[in-house]
């Protein structure tokens, strides 16, 4: 997936929305920020999430992090490839590294997610 | 030197029909088993099927543990500078005395009359830890600190309700050791983290902003985990208690201001001690622990129990016995407590006596100020002029100027024979490395460590990121240990 | 004082180094209003030779089984401590070393645990152990928190009312603030009847915890009640006794999802209740919701096997509030006990010990029970403890077996949860029995003799 067709959490997350059809994953600088990342805990299949609800989390070897929905909706599906593919996130964050996909109740939320040079300024920011 | 072969795994040493343990020929009827006990208990007669203990014979177990205890660092053997821990020498005179029959194998159940010595001991204990916290009333139960700290925080929440009071959330400082926030949680409270102002110190107004009706506990480690004392602290403890709210100090720290000030002066309610850390209980490369509380004479009926209490027999003789507390929380473990440590403990204060307790304190501290002055010119210490019993340098210039962090000193100190200090806490300092001698280290050994510091600043960074070079082991693979964890062996991976 | 390095001069250069003209200045920092003006007060210090000499007269003070013949339980039992137990425990590199963070520095201790995981995994079927918790009471209680994460049910705990009183009652604290509710299913028989433990389990209850052998010393129907737990969608949690395993069925066997147990069997000493060691297993799915450190075993840069403290993002020190425990020291020292005591035994010596203890019990149970006023409470199997009623009370009796140099007990009605279950009167009149491989036939027939012989004129004993 093109990073500049994707909107940006500022805690790290993307979001592709295509209809009411949105994927969801972690962002390169989120993967390289918590470095050698162990594990990933996804939801199930079905789960109902609210904006802002956290979905799972992701762990390196001595930190953890939340994960949060950017939207409302469902959740469809899940990577199942994953836990068993964490390179998957630090080699293409934006593609194998996809982490669910959700049908999008409420997609209002969304309007105040950041595009990707927005992201960056943001990242650029938060880093230094 | 090194004796590979004995450190291989007892799996992998282990021989078929080998030995160590024999036991008497059994002298009572040899009545066949199922008849005993009904076979649907029984595990298979299958030799094959019932646990693969490994098979060894004595000397087996003793070279290969041996051999295995020389690969670690311990205070017995090395400088351990690890902050907030307290690594100071275990006097060996604790290790036979809590070895005396009548107090190692003393069964908890034993009669009251047949533990009258034990009592009398656990009892003045509890005399002597109330006076040194200031606090009157002392459970000795808790297993550890963390487990002192859930205790505590039960006690003030049954406190609450017996004033009819619902109060659900517990405030802490951000440098507050992980045990704060989990110890809350799992007492069934909201955990708010607050954020320390620059001097390293809490925050008056970000305190003050967040008390409210609503606040049960603040706690707080006095002198706090960057080494510094709380100078503020009776405003801090009034500003709590002025909320209605009740002030928990972390005593992980005691071994600095013990004999000096009291927690229950400064405004303490409750408080937990370290009994491995302050008290000289050995850490046994992770426990055993002891985390006896004390609390104000108004929290002391929901204690933990049993207590010791004592009273006069018809003789006028003191005579002990076991209470639970009228309103106690209930226990938090089984039996009395971790009376091992206790004992220790115990030996440890009738060792020092006031005077020996009040000079722990001042070399700690004379000792954590050396130290500091001999590094900070290469390591700035960026929060206060004196410390107390640590201090929390920071290596973020180095890393900066040579690329050299604080992982990298920590793991090279290793190669010249030196524990390292902890590293990356507290999180308020970029580059942190917790440095806490103890009293019980000389001059001389600081100065070699200071040395060591300076010519590990001089190397190269690449060799020192590839440090420790002269340990058993190099750096471990974590990741793949995350990623991919093996806890036990299995023949399938052995050899 | 004993344990102070330095000397005046080396105090006075300390001093010029700092740059402060005494050691008072360095406390400064605390308000002088907060400092104190005199010393505590505490006992004078002691030397050397005089601490002994008063602890030995503590020690006096006290029955420990050097004094007489114990065939106490209660959850504390008098099993044979191998003098290697001793010997490795007490070596400097093993008790005066910190938790492994450093694991370049530990290795001795990381490996000596990772020999302890497998060694319970070993014992117990099971296929995760961690590297100890701190007894067996908040080792239920932990197992129970567990569950909770596991199943995601909140709502209800259901405990036999044959676990230990002791370890009820910490798993009580330890639910205090929180909303998932204790169903303690009474067991007047000495044990659970698997149709009432099923009615009691529902679609919020988040395991079932069984005690076997129990604390009655009676043995469960373990696998159908590990079943009726998983018909309910709930876990079954087993608090095994980890010296019957060379004789029982392993909590694997039985259907157990979590097994926890004391381990003070396990070389350790009976130290007036702890330091003990609380053991807690697993199946392998649980493992990122266990409490307490596990060691794993990775390669170093050379490729080496090593050991490391593994899966931290679990413990308090990373997660905090959002922990799987707040445990932080553990029992390190006894899990290497355990794990020297363990490897001593190896697999024969497992077996002849679980047998010899159920032997021993049973003889002096058949014993005790052919004397006049005595009998066995339960009609239940046991393994090497069971519980007896006397006619003549049950404190009378300890009294008696204490007078003629036999420790038994503990009564029942040291345990308020008992008396009130089993009635004050019955409570009063019971007490446990344990029998381990250390006694002999002519101990357990001295305390028949004793016993049998009408009670003389004896001092009382509260």
């Amino acid at each position: 997936m093109d990073p500049a067709t994707l909107l940006f959490s500022t805690s790290h997350e993307w979001l592709h929305l295509d209809g009411d059809q949105a994927t969801i994953g972690i962002t390169d600088f989120a993967v390289e920020h918590l470095t050698d990342l162990v594990f990933v805990d996804l939801p199930e299949p079905g789960r109902a999430l609210a904006a802002g609800e956290i979905f799972g989390e992701v762990e390196s070897v001595k930190a953890v992090s939340d994960l949060y929905a950017p939207v409302t909706g469902e959740v469809t599906e899940i990577n199942t490839a994953l836990p068993d593919d964490l390179d998957a996130l630090s080699e293409d964050p934006f593609g194998r590294g996809w982490m669910i996909r959700m049908t999008v109740s409420d997609a209002t939320a969304a309007e105040s997610l950041l595009n990707e040079i927005a992201y960056r300024t943001h990242c650029n920011a938060a880093g230094h | 030197m090194r004796n590979s072969l004995a450190t291989e795994l007892l799996f992998a040493l282990s021989r078929p029909g080998r030995r160590a343990a024999r036991f008497p020929d059994c002298d009572v009827p040899l009545q066949p088993l199922d008849e005993l006990v009904p076979s649907q208990h029984l595990a298979t007669a299958d030799r094959e099927k019932r646990p693969t203990l490994p098979e060894l014979t004595e000397a087996d177990v003793i070279r290969h543990f041996h051999n295995l205890s020389t690969l670690n660092m311990s205070v017995d053997t090395h400088f351990y500078p690890l902050g907030s821990c307290t690594m100071k020498y275990n006097p060996k005179r604790h290790e036979r005395l809590a070895g005396l029959p009548g107090l190692v194998d003393l069964h908890p159940y034993q009669r009251i009359n047949d533990q009258q010595g034990m009592l009398a001991l656990l009892y003045d204990l509890q005399k002597m830890l109330a006076e040194i916290s200031g606090l009157p009333a002392v459970s000795l139960q808790p297993a550890a600190g963390a487990q002192g700290e859930f205790a505590a925080l039960l006690v003030a929440s049954a406190w609450f309700r017996s004033r009819g009071e619902s109060r659900s959330r517990v405030l802490f400082p951000s440098s507050a050791h992980g045990t704060n926030p989990a110890s809350a949680a799992i007492a069934g409270f909201e955990c708010l983290q607050l954020k320390e102002g620059t001097d390293g110190l809490v925050d008056l107004a970000e305190l003050e902003q967040h008390l409210d009706e609503n606040t049960a506990v603040f706690m707080i480690t006095n002198p706090n985990t960057l080494g510094l004392f709380e100078q503020q602290i009776e405003e801090i403890t009034e500003k709590v208690h002025a909320v209605g709210g009740l002030v928990y100090i972390d005593g992980a720290n005691m071994n600095a201001i013990m004999g000096i000030t009291r927690p229950g002066d400064f405004g303490g309610d409750m408080m937990h001690f370290n009994v491995h850390k302050t008290f000289t209980g050995p850490h046994g490369a992770g426990g055993p622990g002891a985390g006896p509380i004390a609390v104000r004479e108004e929290l002391s009926e929901f204690l933990p129990g049993p207590i010791v209490t004592s009273n006069l027999d018809d003789d006028g003789n003191p005579h002990f016995q076991l209470e639970d507390p009228p309103r106690s929380i209930g226990r938090v473990r089984s039996h009395f407590g971790n009376v091992g440590i206790l004992v220790r403990g115990y030996c440890y204060l009738r060792t020092l006596g006031p005077d020996g307790v009040r000079d722990v304190a001042r070399h700690a501290v004379l000792n954590a100020n050396y130290l500091k002055s001999l590094i900070c010119d290469l390591l700035p210490v960026p929060h206060g002029q004196h410390c107390m019993h640590e201090f929390v340098a920071s290596a973020a210039r180095l890393k900066e100027e040579r690329d050299i962090s604080a992982m990298d000193i920590a793991k090279r100190l290793l190669d010249f024979g030196f524990h390292a200090p902890t590293v990356y806490f507290p999180l308020v300092v970029p580059e942190a490395m917790m440095i806490e001698p103890t009293e019980t280290e000389s001059k001389r050994t600081m100065d070699a460590f200071a040395e060591t510091i300076r010519t590990i600043a001089a190397e190269d960074p690449g060799f020192l990121h590839e440090a420790p070079h002269q340990t058993p082991v190099s750096r471990p693979d974590d990741v793949q240990a995350a990623r991919h964890p093996v806890l036990s062996w299995t023949p399938e991976d052995g050899s | 004082m004993a344990y102070l390095f330095n000397t005046p001069d080396e105090i006075a250069a300390m001093l010029d180094a700092i740059g402060a003209d005494s050691i008072d200045e360095l406390f400064s920092q605390i308000p002088d209003r907060l400092q104190l003006d005199g010393p505590l007060d505490l006992p004078g210090g002691l030397s050397e030779p005089a601490l002994e000499a008063h602890l030995r007269q503590l020690a006096a003070a006290n029955s420990g089984t050097a004094a007489r013949i114990c065939l106490m339980g209660g959850g504390v039992y008098d099993h044979f401590i191998p003098a290697a137990v001793d010997e490795i425990a007490s070596r400097g590199e093993f008790y005066t070393a910190y938790t492994p963070y450093q694991a370049e520095a530990s290795q001795g201790s990381l490996q000596a645990f990772f020999e302890f995981q497998t060694l319970i995994c070993q014992l117990t079927g099971m296929d995760i152990s961690n590297a100890s918790l701190y007894e067996a009471g908040t080792a239920v209680s932990e197992a129970v928190f567990m569950a909770m994460r596991v199943t995601r049910r909140h709502g209800r705990v259901v405990v036999l009312g044959s676990l230990h009183p002791e370890y009820q009652q910490v798993l009580e604290t330890y639910l205090d603030n929180l909303e998932c509710q204790l169903e303690i299913v009474a067991t007047p028989n000495g044990f659970a009847d698997v149709s009432i433990v099923s009615e009691a389990l529902d679609d919020t209850t988040c395991c079932l915890v069984i005690q076997h052998p129990n604390f009655f010393g009676g043995l469960e129907d373990v696998a159908p009640l590990c079943q009726a737990a998983h018909d309910a969608g709930s876990l079954a949690v087993v608090c095994f006794d980890p010296l019957s395993l060379g004789l029982l069925k392993s909590p694997a066997d039985c259907g157990a999802d979590i097994a926890v147990a004391e381990g003070q069997a396990l070389g350790i000493p009976a130290q007036y209740g702890g330091p003990f060691l609380g053991l807690l297993t697993c199946r392998k799915e649980f493992v990122r919701q266990m409490p307490g450190r596990l060691i794993g075993q990775t390669t170093d840069r050379e490729g080496r096997d090593c050991y490391v403290l593994n899966l931290q993002a679990r413990e308090q020190h990373i997660r905090r509030e959002k922990a799987t425990s707040n445990i932080c020291t553990n029992q390190g020292l006894l899990a290497l006990r355990a794990t020297v005591y363990l490897a001593l035994l190896g697999r024969e010596g497992l077996n002849e010990v679980s047998q010899l203890c159920c032997r021993k019990a049973h003889y002096a149970a058949q014993r005790l029970a052919e004397l006049p006023g005595i009998e066995l409470m339960f009609d239940r199997p046991f393994f090497k403890e069971f519980t007896i009623r006397c006619r003549d009370g049950a404190k009378s009796v300890i009294d008696r077996a204490a007078a003629a140099g036999f420790d038994l007990g503990p009564t029942l009605a040291r345990f308020p949860r008992l008396t009130a279950s089993l009635g004050d009167a019955a409570a009063q009149e019971t007490l446990l029995v344990a029998v381990t491989e250390q006694r002999t036939r002519e101990e357990i027939d001295g305390l028949v003799d004793a016993l049998a012989t009408e009670p003389a004129k004896l001092s009382s004993q509260p």
